[in-house]
């Protein structure tokens, strides 16, 4: 089968146009913050679970030295991100979904930021083989950094043939613009990252895609690939559309094929990897040091200049406002990611983690607008703007109705699972419905409900085998009994009954 | 430094309902001039009490369902179906046929079902074949426009507001001689007593295409609508799949016998054709809900429209085509659903 890429942009049906709101945070270099006085870095850093700590307070650390372990399949490897003491292992407030408290590693430096030794690499990538290069990554504990977290490690070990690596670079999400500072600055450590995980995924081909709106990072990337003289790398353009940077919605928009529902990328032969990851990839090998630090875009007209910031992972929001120029004004919002998927956080105390690619400070009125965010909820007037957004071609109004009606099969069948909670439905409601919290909800009642089923079925099954276990000894008790009343007693088995009687009164006897 | 959590998305677009309605407000406003420079000021007269009557229906259904009187009453919806059901109403309509009307529009057609969103029927069609099945007679009276050479005197401002409060015309001044019939109705009668398209037309009530005043009201509807569709508050789906169902039957007609079928340009441009292809099949909430689905329905109500213009009992057949493809909605978005994504390649 031939595989063919469009590298000219093409214009999906779904999608919004929001303003895209980047210029203001691109137009300056990555800024490199220094390693900060004091970090608490999460153990909850992955796709899996959370790793577990092999330090304990009151050890040293070094930069860039193990401090906790992965522990299963999607769980990665965490660094100390500074050097210095560790002070505690204690629960905190960091980011993720719920605000919920983590168990995290906190270090105060000792302003030297000595790197851990010996470094793990010291070979030529090329020369190794491509189980060497994966066991190399997963030792340097770097995870997708577009915000999924998942182990690259195992991500590159799937198994499957894979026909091309796609490397995303398409941020179409507004304000975030870590990804194209990226590729404006540092193209050639991607490219080089590019071939490093070509290598260790088997493929022989691999497309850049970028944006349509990030002119700058197309050049450079252009210039960096004639650079490399690498025939096997293309540059491809996607529509700035947002979510046309999601996985599933650049790999169709690119190869025009989709994942089948519920399966990933790998199942149709291509492996999707953030631009970001293939930098670190590429920072590790020319390094040593592992996945320590990463690029967070800090904007929103709630600081005073917005810029795009490589901060030690565990670095306290508030130092990243700081860098930034401080809070202009009060913010009415504190974001971590963007406008769209992003989460609202409670404080700026709480520290980076490796998914935080973005941090807005939203002034009052700058995202939603004054009278939009006091509109009262209103009922669906099935204008269908959702349905004409939706990425992933569901009918968020007839979802609506299936979440009141709490219909799991109607759910089922219009697709909720396929839901990617990216809030275009939101977006463009006129009615002003929480579609996307509505969904997320309704997501986590169906899993639960699934999980029960599940349960149930084991339950059920765990019963019948016992209960046809019974069956079985009822019948051969019986079948034993009949033999018995209708054989004839021999003197041999009387015998041995009288022994064992007589040995059962001895055993009386014995115990008290 | 603390701050607040709500959850994502936080950003919106600014479109809301209230916004939409009043964008749809204003486009039929220019239409609203027309007809008011065309058919005198009973035309503004039935916008009024139709408003009046479907804010108090509104309040009272709002009240005795419990919900927010201040919330659904400020979204305009209520308005933009009385605005509609009014203007297809004769110039000269006494106030209580247009009260009860628009009391079966939303105390019927749209609160009985649920409210705002969950209707089935178009209200402001519901209501206006209420009142042609009830009113027969009275919903046939147009008035001719008021064009210099048609042989007609006008009544005052004063006298139409008179004769729509309280029934009574000036002395030596009958119904009768007032009124006449559209030249849609015209078309129809004189058609079946075996005149040809020329010879009807050849009445001064007809114009270029469609009837004098008529063609003109319906360019200005027509402006309207692509304003609207400018501003992006409606899709082109169903106005052009409307316009191009009448105009593909009218066509048809035409081209097997002029003489007994109407132009099409006499389709396009008579009656509610522009209003309807507009203003009320796009109706989101009695409409089918995916593109492909907007065409179907669209296509439609142009065919049924034609369908009973030309072979119906009544003159025009917007109101009927829309609530009958009104009924087919569901059965539309089920077989135009779109694609899931990774399911069904």
């Amino acid at each position: 089968m031939l595989h063919t890429y469009n590298l000219q942009p093409r214009r999906p049906s779904w999608g919004i146009r929001a303003e895209a709101r980047k210029a203001e945070s691109t137009g300056h270099a990555i800024v490199i913050a220094p390693p900060p006085r004091e970090v608490a870095i999460s153990l909850n850093q992955s796709a899996g679970r959370p790793a577990v700590p092999i330090v304990e307070p009151g050890e040293k650390v070094s930069t860039g030295q193990p401090v906790a372990r992965a522990t299963a399949p999607g769980s990665a490897d965490i660094h100390a991100s500074i050097s210095g003491l560790v002070v505690a292992v204690e629960e905190r407030l960091v980011f993720s979904a719920h605000h919920s408290m983590e168990t995290a590693i906190v270090i105060r430096g000792d302003g030297t930021d000595e790197d851990f030794t010996p470094h793990p690499v010291a070979n030529d990538p090329m020369s190794m083989t491509p189980a060497e290069i994966r066991q190399t990554i997963a030792g340097a504990g770097i995870v997708g950094l577009g915000g999924a977290m998942f182990p690259t490690a195992e991500k590159l070990s799937c198994g499957a043939r894979i026909h091309a690596l796609i490397l995303n670079g398409v941020e179409c999400e507004p304000y975030i613009s870590c990804d194209e500072v990226l590729l404006r600055y540092r193209a050639a450590r991607v490219l080089r990252g590019a071939q490093i995980l070509m290598r260790a995924a088997g493929t022989q081909r691999c497309i850049v895609a970028v944006e349509t709106d990030m002119p700058e990072a197309r050049v450079a990337v252009h210039e960096a690939l004639e650079t490399l003289n690498d025939d096997r790398i293309d540059v491809s353009q996607v529509t700035a559309k947002y979510p046309s940077g999601g996985e599933r919605q650049v790999l169709e928009l690119i190869t025009g094929r989709q994942v089948p529902s519920g399966g990933l990328p790998q199942d149709i032969g291509y492996l999707c990897q953030n631009v970001g990851t293939a930098a670190a990839v590429a920072d590790f090998f020319a390094t040593g040091r592992p996945l320590i630090s990463r690029i967070v875009t800090v904007t929103g007209q709630g600081v005073s200049r917005p810029v795009n910031i490589e901060a030690r992972i565990g670095t306290p929001i508030a130092e990243l406002i700081a860098m930034a120029g401080g809070y202009r004004g009060t913010p009415a919002k504190l974001i971590a990611g963007g406008p769209m998927m992003g989460i609202a956080l409670p404080d700026d105390g709480i520290p980076i983690s490796k998914a935080n690619n973005c941090i807005i400070a939203a002034a009052p009125g700058e995202l939603m607008e004054t009278a939009a965010e006091h509109q009262p909820e209103l009922p669906c007037i099935r204008c269908s703007e959702c349905l004409q957004a939706c990425p992933a071609g569901l009918q968020p109004q007839e979802l609506l109705v299936a979440c009141r009606q709490q219909d799991r099969q109607a759910l089922e069948s219009l697709g909720l699972p396929d839901c990617l909670e990216c809030g275009c439905c939101d977006y463009v409601c006129p009615s002003a419905i929480p579609l996307t919290a509505r969904f997320s909800l309704a997501k986590i009642g169906f899993r639960q409900a699934q999980l029960e089923e599940r349960r149930a079925l084991h339950a059920r099954q765990r019963f019948e085998a016992r209960e046809a276990r019974l069956q079985q000894q009822a019948v051969q008790r019986e079948h034993e009994l009949q033999e018995q009343s209708a054989g004839v007693v021999s003197d041999s088995q009387i015998d041995a009954v009288m022994a064992r009687v007589a040995r059962d009164k001895n055993a009386d006897t014995e115990k008290p | 430094m603390k701050f607040s959590t709500a959850t994502g998305p936080h950003w919106r677009a600014a479109d809301n309902v209230p916004a939409i309605m009043r964008q749809v407000l204003y486009a039929l406003t220019p239409a609203l001039l027309m007809y008011t420079w065309f058919f005198g000021i009973g035309v503004l007269l039935n916008c009024l009490i139709a408003s009046a009557a479907a804010l108090a229906t509104e309040a009272v259904a709002l009240k005795l369902r419990h919900r927010s009187i201040e919330v659904f009453l400020t979204d305009y919806s209520v308005v933009v179906a009385a605005v509609l059901l009014a203007l297809a109403l004769p110039p000269l309509t006494p106030w209580w046929i247009t009260v009860t009307g628009t009391v079966f529009a939303i105390g019927f057609a749209k609160h009985l079902y649920g409210g705002l969103g969950y209707n089935i029927f178009n209200p402001a069609m519901a209501g206006y074949v209420v009142l042609l099945i009830s009113f027969p007679e009275e919903m046939t009276r147009w008035l001719p426009p008021d064009i210099g050479d048609i042989d007609y005197q006008p009544l005052s401002w004063l006298q139409s507001i008179q004769y729509t409060l309280t029934g009574s015309l000036p002395d030596a001044l009958t119904l009768d001689a007032l009124t006449r019939a559209t030249p849609l109705d015209t078309m129809k009668t004189e058609l079946s007593r075996m005149l040809t398209v020329d010879e009807i037309r050849a009445s001064p009530l007809f114009g270029d295409f469609g009837g004098r005043g008529w063609e003109w009201i319906n360019n200005v509807i027509a402006l309207g609508g692509i304003w609207l569709l400018y501003k992006k508050v409606i899709r082109w789906h169903i106005p052009v799949a409307m316009l191009t169902g009448l105009l593909g039957m009218a066509t048809l007609g035409y081209l097997i016998d002029p003489a007994t079928h109407a132009s099409p340009g006499f389709h396009l441009f008579s009656g509610g054709t522009m209003l309807c292809a507009f203003f009320i099949a796009t109706d989101p909430v009695t409409a089918a809900a995916s593109n492909r689905g907007k065409i179907f329905y669209g296509a439609g109500i142009g065919i049924l429209t034609y369908a009973i213009r030309a072979w119906g009992s009544y003159p025009d057949g917007i109101a009927f085509a829309v609530l009958l493809m009104n009924m087919t909605v569901p059965m539309i978005d089920r077989m135009t659903k779109p694609a899931i994504y990774g399911r069904d390649p």
